[in-house]
């Protein structure tokens, strides 16, 4: 899937987190909330995973662009949490070229997390079921237009 | 044994799957040199699909509950999608191989020896076992089912391999990875059973089959619920300017900001041992054969194993590309070989704690 195209490790500038940071955080949530539920709706999560994320609120952290996103998994649907009450039971922090890395196929999450390029954070067994449920997906060949691949 | 399957399959599925082995077949036999399999992890479906298509010989998997030792939450194959696997590797000419590789529970003895069963419905070309009570079973229900003896098994001198090939007809056996190159080739010259290595992956502390320490910290081990250090009892705590790794409350570790990280194991943990605070037991660390490769093949090694079922698909197609390339170099003979950088760059970056070792292949002790 990744094909001829390498994405390089790269930083962004600090100024774009700064930046990032001040900018509502909303379209993050949505575009990764829509990608979720796409993948949902062409019946790539399994069922008897998905059941294990009911009700759980997840943090995606992007640290070069100070973008960040929770959603929670709810009713068999992934939805968007705007202002966040608690602490969430999952977090995943990296740079953007770590999460292109990841959603490519071009770098394994354990080789991230040893190079200490991704950071979990929380329920260490729903990292671990989020990961392997991601990774038994058979993404099919036109993924690269899911919206969370275009984000 | 690939003609025999050719013709088999010949039958099964037609033509297409017949010419795959067969191209296979010609391309080995004009080989110069006999390669040993490789035989690749794989913990999920693409997995699976990404060693098969990156040259993998064998994938060996495992069923969806604690008959295997990575029984991780999400991980593994259920009836449908092992069958689905099973049949993209046989039609590319590739074998799947079946772990069932921890010691039945007292009072449960009947859900491994079902596992033995659905195995062979599932048409796996071998079960790999490691309770002799597991093979003993296999051997006289399933009678014709080729076994192979796991690494769990612990089987470190021909003696012990001769006796299970003389028991349970065990036709392939995994090395643990405590033997020195010389000891493996004394192995080997001493039994008729096809000998396995590892050659690439994450390390356990060298006692396999026997490990206790994760009990130690949370009263589950591979030995009694199929994983090490299960995730439930793993916390990462972030604090300012490093990452701490509890287990089961437990602190095993602390990475600075640049440190590289471990898988949580107690064994990769860094303890305090007479006043100083060091890896006390091993080091996070990953084994890499590739620069004695061509003693590996010298000495008559049937198969090269890579470790990873935790690990994703991405993982598996990186280290399969990098292992059949520098297999593939090995064909015209030894002389020639020399480690490409990029071959070694590959590995190191997948590697545990981001470094490489012989293990005990090379050490000046014994
Ligand atoms: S603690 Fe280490 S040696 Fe023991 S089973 Fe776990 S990984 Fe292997």
């Amino acid at each position: 899937m990744n094909g001829s195209f390498t994405i390089p490790k790269f930083r962004l500038p600090t100024f774009v987190a700064n930046l990032g940071q001040k900018l509502p955080q909303w379209p993050h949530a949505l575009a990764l909330v829509a990608g979720l539920n796409a993948a949902l709706k062409m019946k790539l999560l399994p069922q008897s995973e998905l059941a294990l994320l009911e009700g759980k609120l997840f943090r995606v952290r992007i640290l070069d662009t100070g973008g960040e996103a929770s959603y929670t998994y709810a009713n068999g649907l992934f939805r968007p949490v705007f202002r966040p009450q608690r602490e969430p039971d999952l977090a995943f922090a990296a740079h953007l070229s770590a999460y292109l890395q990841l959603l490519s196929r071009q770098e394994d999450p354990d080789t991230l997390f040893f190079n200490r390029e991704l950071e979990i954070t929380g329920d260490t067994e729903l990292g671990l079921i989020v990961k392997n449920m991601l990774d038994a997906v058979e993404w099919p060949k036109f993924s690269a237009s899911l919206p969370v691949f275009r984000h | 044994m690939i003609l025999a399957r050719a013709i088999r399959l010949t039958r099964i599925n037609g033509k297409p799957a017949a010419l795959a082995i067969l191209a296979r077949l010609i391309f080995r036999m004009s080989a110069m040199t006999s390669l040993p399999d490789l035989v690749c992890p794989a913990g999920s479906l693409p997995a699976l699909k990404a060693a098969v298509d990156n040259g993998a010989d064998a994938v060996y998997l495992g069923f969806k509950n604690d008959t295997n030792a990575r029984n991780f939450a999400g991980l593994n194959f259920d009836a449908k999608t092992m069958a689905d696997g099973i049949r993209y590797a046989h039609a590319k000419g590739r074998e799947v191989l079946l772990a069932i590789n921890t010691f039945p529970q007292a009072g449960r003895v009947a859900d491994w020896q079902k596992a033995v069963d659905a195995a062979v419905d599932q048409g796996v070309d071998a079960i790999i076992l490691a309770d002799i009570g597991l093979l003993d079973y296999a051997r006289h229900r399933h009678p014709r089912q080729r076994l192979h003896l796991s690494v769990q098994g612990s089987a470190t001198s021909y003696e012990a391999i001769n006796f299970c090939q003389r028991e349970f007809g065990i036709r392939r056996a995994v090395l643990p990875r405590v033997l020195t190159l010389a000891q493996v080739e004394n192995v080997i010259k001493n039994t008729p059973v096809e000998i396995e290595v590892f050659g690439f992956g994450s390390l356990c502390v060298m006692n396999e089959g026997r490990c206790w320490l994760s009990s130690y910290a949370c009263g589950e081990s591979p030995n009694t619920v199929g994983a090490c250090s299960p995730a439930k009892y793993v916390k990462w705590d972030k604090k300012p300017g490093a990452m701490e790794t509890r287990l089961n409350g437990v602190l095993i570790d602390r990475f600075g900001d640049d440190e590289p990280a471990g898988y949580p194991t107690l064994c990769k943990g860094r303890f305090e041992v007479q006043g100083e605070t060091y890896y006390a037991l091993e080091e996070p660390t990953s084994l890499n054969v590739l620069e004695i490769l061509p003693d590996i093949l010298k000495i008559g090694v049937r198969a090269i194993k890579v470790e990873g079922r935790q690990r994703s698909p991405t993982y598996v197609a990186q280290v399969t590309r990098t292992l059949r390339a520098a297999l593939d170099s090995l064909r015209d003979g030894s002389e020639r070989f020399h480690v490409k950088p990029a071959w070694q760059a590959e590995l190191s970056k997948v590697s545990e704690g981001s470094q490489a070792t012989l293990g005990a292949y090379s050490r000046p002790w014994r």
